[in-house]
C-alpha cells in the first residue's frame, strides 16, 4: 500500500480510516467481518451455553454407545450390537452406494438422452423432451415415492413364488428374483476362498485384491505392447497384430485364478419368508436409485444438449467434409468439444444427486440421514451433536466430489496457446 | 426427517430466545388454549374422523386437561408429532404435553429431559401377521421381514428379541403407521410389528381383519404415558393429577352421568376433596376448585374413556387386562387425593 500512496507513516491520522479512500473500504470490511464473526461466536456460544444449562452438553461419546437396532442394507459387518459410529458408517457408504449409482446411470442415460434430443427424427426428439419436461418439473420426493411404491405394488411378493403352481416365477434361467422386497441377483462364490484381510474397520477379500492385481496387471502389459506396436508402426509402416495377445493378457490370468479358487454363481432360493443367497438389491434401494436417475437425468440431458449445440455448426460440416460417418462426428468431434461445457454442469448434478439422496428417509432406506441423523438421532435423543455430524461430513462429501470433478475439468479443459 | 431439522432449528432460536419459558401452566392460561401432541393417527388412540375431528382415548385424556384449566374441553389445540420428532417438539415449546403413545423408559426420562407424569395405558410390542401365512408364534418368524416404524422403541425391542432367539430378519423402516399398512397390505413385509394396541387399531382398520392375526406374543413391557418437560413440577402436577382424577373417579363410581350430582358433596371425604367440596386441592394446583368435576363431566372416568374410544364394544376391541383397576386385577391405581 505503500508503493502508491505519500509517505504516509509520518502523518497517519485515526481519522483517515473512516475519510481517506485509500482505507475507507479496508476499514468497513474489517468491521462487517468483525461484526458478522461475533455474531456467529454469539449463536455458537448461546447454543453451547443454553444447551449446558438444559443439562444436554454438546459431546459425541454416544457414538461409541450400542446402537442397539438393526439396518437393512450393510456392506460392512454390523449387528444390533456394535456401535452407533459404526451404524454412522455404515449409513454413510450406504449413501455413498447410492449416489455412486445415481450418478453414474444418471451420466449413461442423460448423454444418450441428450444425443437424441437432437435428433432429426421428430418422435424421437419430442419424446425426450416429454421426458424432460415432466420429470424435471415434479419435485425428486414425488418421484422417489412414485418409483418404490410402484415397484412394491406390482412387483409380485415372495410369497407368491410358493406353492406348485406359483402365480409369479423367476427369471433368467431362475437365477434372478424380481419380488417386491427387492430383486435378487446371482452372487460370485469361491469354494476355495482365501479369506479377508483385516483393515481394522473393515474387511477385504483376498480374491478380489487378487483379480484386480491380475486386471491391472493386464493392462499395464496392454499399455506396453500397444507403445511397442506403435513404435513398430512408425519404424517399419506395419503395425503388428496385437487383438489377440492383449485379450490373453487380460483375461487369461484372472480365468486361471478364478478356476483355481472354484470359482461359481450362487442363485437365490426361496427359503422360508424370503429369498436366500445372492445379491439383494432391497426395494427402497431400487426406488430411491431410479427415482434419483430418473430425475438428474433430465438436467443432464440438457446439458448434454445445450454443450452440443454450443460446438459450431462448422465442426459437424468440417468432419462431414473430410468424410466422416455421423456416429463418429459425434464421438470424435463434437462430444469431445461439447465436454467442456457439460462437465461444470455435471459436477453440480453430481452434488445435487449426492444431497437429494438424503430423501431416502422418507421411503426406509437406510443411510446416513436414516441411520445418523434419524435412529440414532431419536434413539440418543443427541440432535444438536447428529445434525452438526450430518452437516460436516455431507459438506465433506460435496467438497470431495467438487475437487474431483475440477481435477478432471482442469484436464479436459482447452488448452490456449 | 426435514421436520426434525427444521425443528433442531427452531430449537437452536428457542433456546437462544428462551422460549421455553419454566411457568407452562401460566402460558397456557395466557393463550387460552392447551397444546396437546397427539400421533398422526393411531385409530383408537388419536386419529382423524370424518368430520376432521381428533378423537381417541390419549385425546379424551388431552380434553380432561382443558376443561380441567379452562372448563371448555375444546380449548385444546392437537399438534400432529412423528414418533421421531416428538420429543424436540415437545423441549422446544410446541406442545405443553405428549399425549403420543410414548413408552417412558429411562433414558427418555433421565436423558432426553422430559418427564413422564404417570401412565395411562400399559401396552406391550406385538407382532400381526396375514393368517394365510399360517405363523402361530413369533418364534416361528425366522427370515421374515419386518415393518417398523423408525424412531420408536419398538426398533429396539425387535433387535433384542430376535436376538435373543438367535433368529434372523430383515426390518423394513418405515416412517408413518400408514406408510407401514400400506407396505404390509402389499406383502412387502411379511410381518408389522408395534404396540399391540396400535396393532389392534390398524387390524381393525384394514379391508378384511379376519385375514390377519395379531400373534400371541408380546415381547416387552410398554407402558404409554403423557411426558411433561422437564424442570416444571407445578405443570407437572397438574397432567398428573388429572390423569389420576379420572382413574380415581372410575374407583369411587363417579361416572359423567353423576358427577354433577356427587359434586355437590356428600359424605365420603375423599369424593368431597376430588370434586372440590370440600378443601382446596383445586387451589393448591393453580386451579378452580371443581377442576377434577369438570375433567370428568367432560370426559367420564378412565373406565368410560378406555370402553368409549378402544374397548371392547369398538372396532378397536381391547379388553382392559393390565389396564383394569387395581381393584379388579389391574395395574391401574391413583395416589390418595388428601
Amino acid at each position: 500500500m505503500s508503493k502508491n500512496g505519500a509517505p504516509w507513516q509520518e502523518n497517519f491520522k485515526f481519522s483517515m480510516l473512516l475519510y481517506d479512500a485509500r482505507y475507507r473500504g479496508l476499514t468497513i470490511q474489517i468491521s462487517v467481518l468483525i461484526a458478522f464473526l461475533l455474531a456467529f461466536f454469539w449463536l455458537a456460544n448461546n447454543v453451547v451455553q443454553n444447551l449446558a444449562d438444559l443439562g444436554k452438553p454438546i459431546e459425541f461419546g454416544f457414538l461409541g454407545d450400542v446402537a442397539g437396532y438393526d439396518i437393512n442394507q450393510i456392506l460392512i459387518d454390523y449387528t444390533a450390537q456394535s456401535s452407533h459410529g459404526r451404524a454412522t458408517l455404515v449409513g454413510l457408504l450406504n449413501t455413498l452406494l447410492v449416489a455412486f449409482s445415481g450418478c453414474v446411470a444418471a451420466t449413461i442415460l442423460g448423454v444418450i438422452g441428450g444425443v437424441l434430443r437432437l435428433s432429426n427424427n421428430w418422435l424421437v426428439s419430442r419424446l425426450v423432451a416429454g421426458y424432460v419436461e415432466i420429470f424435471r418439473n415434479i419435485p425428486v420426493l414425488l418421484w422417489i415415492f412414485v418409483c418404490m411404491f410402484t415397484f412394491t405394488a406390482l412387483a409380485p411378493s415372495p410369497r407368491e413364488f410358493r406353492g406348485a403352481d406359483p402365480e409369479a416365477s423367476m427369471l433368467f434361467m431362475d437365477s434372478v428374483a424380481l419380488t417386491n422386497r427387492g430383486i435378487y441377483i446371482p452372487e460370485p462364490l469361491f469354494s476355495r476362498p482365501l479369506g479377508n484381510i483385516d483393515l481394522g474397520i473393515f474387511f477385504v477379500s483376498i480374491e478380489l485384491l487378487l483379480i484386480l492385481a491380475c486386471l491391472i496387471g493386464g493392462w499395464l502389459f496392454v499399455r506396453k505392447n500397444n507403445a511397442r506396436a506403435l513404435q513398430i508402426q512408425n519404424d517399419t509402416g506395419e503395425r503388428p497384430a496385437t487383438f489377440l495377445v492383449n485379450l490373453a493378457a487380460m483375461a487369461l490370468p484372472t480365468i486361471i485364478i478364478l478356476i483355481a479358487l472354484g470359482f461359481h454363481i450362487g442363485k437365490p432360493e426361496l427359503k422360508g419368508f424370503n429369498f436366500k443367497g445372492g445379491i439383494n438389491m432391497s426395494a427402497p434401494f431400487i426406488g430411491l436409485w431410479l427415482g434419483l436417475t430418473l430425475y438428474t437425468t433430465t438436467y443432464i440431458i440438457e446439458a448434454v444438449r445445450s454443450g452440443i449445440q454450443a460446438v459450431s455448426k462448422g465442426q459437424t460440416e468440417a468432419a462431414l467434409a473430410l468424410g466422416m460417418r455421423p456416429g463418429r462426428i459425434m464421438s470424435l468431434v463434437v462430444l469431445p468439444q461439447a465436454m467442456r461445457i457439460i462437465i461444470p454442469q455435471l459436477i453440480s448434478q453430481y452434488l445435487n444427486l449426492t444431497k437429494n439422496s438424503s430423501l431416502a428417509v422418507a421411503i426406509g432406506y437406510m443411510d446416513l440421514v436414516s441411520t445418523l441423523g434419524g435412529i440414532t438421532l431419536n434413539q440418543t435423543g443427541r440432535e444438536m451433536e447428529a445434525i452438526l455430524l450430518l452437516m460436516a461430513i455431507y459438506l465433506s462429501i460435496s467438497l470431495t466430489i467438487s475437487v474431483v470433478m475440477n481435477w478432471y475439468n482442469n484436464r479436459m479443459k482447452l488448452v490456449e496457446r | 426427517m426435514r421436520k426434525t431439522i427444521l425443528l433442531s432449528a427452531a430449537t437452536v432460536a428457542g433456546l437462544a430466545t428462551g422460549a421455553a419459558s419454566a411457568d407452562t401452566l401460566s402460558d397456557i392460561k395466557e393463550r387460552g388454549k392447551l397444546n396437546c401432541g397427539v400421533t398422526e393417527g393411531t385409530l383408537g388412540f388419536s386419529a382423524r374422523d370424518a368430520s376432521g375431528k381428533h378423537q381417541g382415548f390419549d385425546v379424551e385424556f388431552c380434553r380432561a386437561l382443558g376443561a380441567a384449566i379452562f372448563d371448555d374441553a375444546d380449548a385444546v389445540e392437537y399438534i400432529e408429532l412423528s414418533s421421531k420428532n416428538r420429543f424436540s417438539g415437545l423441549s422446544t415449546g410446541l406442545v405443553d404435553v405428549l399425549y403420543r403413545t410414548t413408552t417412558w423408559t429411562f433414558s427418555r426420562d433421565v436423558d432426553l429431559k422430559t418427564s413422564f407424569v404417570g401412565i395411562n395405558y400399559y401396552d406391550g410390542q406385538g407382532f400381526m401377521v396375514p393368517a394365510e401365512l399360517g405363523v402361530s408364534s413369533a418364534k416361528e418368524l425366522e427370515g421374515a421381514t419386518v415393518c417398523i416404524e423408525t424412531g420408536t422403541t419398538t426398533e429396539l425391542n425387535l433387535a433384542d428379541f430376535f436376538r435373543t432367539n438367535n433368529m434372523s430378519y430383515e426390518p423394513l423402516p418405515v416412517g408413518s403407521p400408514t406408510e407401514a399398512k400400506a407396505l404390509f397390505i402389499e406383502g412387502a413385509c411379511d410381518v408389522y410389528t408395534t404396540d399391540a394396541s396400535a396393532l389392534a387399531g390398524v387390524r381393525a382398520s384394514l379391508k378384511d381383519p379376519s385375514a390377519y392375526v395379531i400373534l400371541p406374543e408380546v415381547v416387552s413391557k410398554e407402558p404409554l404415558g403423557p411426558a411433561v418437560r422437564h424442570g416444571d413440577n407445578a405443570w407437572e402436577d397438574v397432567v398428573r393429577w388429572t390423569q389420576n382424577a379420572l382413574v380415581a373417579a372410575e374407583e369411587f363410581g363417579i361416572t359423567q352421568a353423576n358427577v354433577a350430582e356427587l359434586a355437590k358433596g356428600g359424605d365420603n371425604p375423599e369424593i368431597n376433596r376430588l370434586l372440590g367440596a370440600e378443601g382446596s386441592l383445586g387451589e393448591m394446583l393453580g386451579l378452580d376448585a371443581d377442576w377434577a368435576a369438570r375433567a370428568i363431566a367432560a370426559t367420564g372416568n378412565y373406565g368410560e374413556v378406555f370402553e368409549r374410544t378402544i374397548g371392547e364394544s369398538t372396532p378397536i376391541g381391547l379388553s382392559r387386562g393390565l389396564n383394569a383397576l387395581w381393584t379388579e386385577g389391574g395395574l391401574q391405581y391413583s395416589q390418595p387425593f388428601r
